[in-house]
């Protein structure tokens, strides 16, 4: 067994970090993610904007080039990290049932990182594809 | 008993009664983008795994949001899409200490809807003018 001396009172340790042991994480989270979305929405939308009406060719040319791919990958990331604690905040709001909870917030973060690496293994292809050509 | 039960006694005001204040309304607009986005990201995942796929499912998926259908519900997305990053930008004014006195609060939330409603139309705009 270890003990680890502090000169903190238990008090101050864990001042701030609630039931969850987390604290304030998620709040701080959603406001990081958000921040980044605003710019990479933007690029989002830029990008999608630039794909209409090319042939195929074209819009796998244009989304393979290093940046729109990057602008992708951090939006997708962000995006999901994003999305997971706004949904659990709905959760937690609207479920009450502590196993329907526990089970709903379990699928919100499956939802999440599916959507995740679906996309990112998409842009990932496009990227090799365009290496091998 | 009865009688007590079925006449009609004064209740106190809840959301059927008042008028709704746009605060309020952008609040719940907030959540309900939010959470339409949290399944809109299902439509992006289509398009990019259909243009990983190949180019005969690239083209089926573009004839698929070029569909009226397709393109009413990517035009919801936008605008739930621009919605919820003005109402964010809200929260980060907010998170300040600023803009929730009474008036600031009404222009901020009025500005969130026309704001995000006049650029969805921009966009739509400069959309149709690349087709």
């Amino acid at each position: 067994m270890t003990t680890t001396t502090s000169m903190r009172t238990p008090f101050a340790r864990v001042r701030g970090l609630g039931s969850a042991k987390s604290g304030t994480s998620h709040f701080w989270h959603q406001r990081l993610t958000g921040l980044a979305n605003i710019g990479l929405a933007i690029g989002l939308i830029v990008i999608v904007l630039t794909l209409i009406g090319k042939p195929y060719a074209e819009a796998i040319t244009f989304i393979s080039r290093p940046l729109v791919s990057l602008t992708l990958l951090a939006g997708v990331i962000s995006a999901t990290i994003h999305m997971r604690i706004g949904m659990q905040v709905i959760i937690e709001d609207y479920v009450h049932g502590e196993l329907l909870k526990v089970l709903a917030i379990l699928a919100n973060t499956f939802f999440a990182f599916a959507v995740a690496i679906s996309a990112v293994y998409a842009i990932l292809k496009f990227g090799i594809a365009r290496l091998l050509t | 008993m009865t009688d007590t039960a079925t006449r009609s006694r004064p209740l106190s005001p809840h959301l059927q009664v008042y008028r709704w204040p746009i605060t309020m309304v952008m609040s719940i607009a907030h959540r309900i983008t939010g959470a339409a986005l949290y399944f809109g990201t299902l439509l992006l995942v289509f398009l990019l795994l259909s243009a990983a796929a190949g180019e005969g499912s690239y083209y089926k998926a573009s004839v698929l949001f070029g569909s009226v259908p397709g393109q009413i519900v990517l035009f919801g997305y936008t605008f739930a899409l621009l919605h919820h990053m003005l109402g964010g930008i809200r929260h980060f004014i907010w998170d300040t200490g600023r803009g929730m006195e009474p008036g600031t609060r009404e222009a901020l939330a009025w500005a969130n809807l026309a704001g995000s409603v006049v650029l969805t139309i921009i966009i739509w705009a400069v959309a149709l003018a690349f087709r």
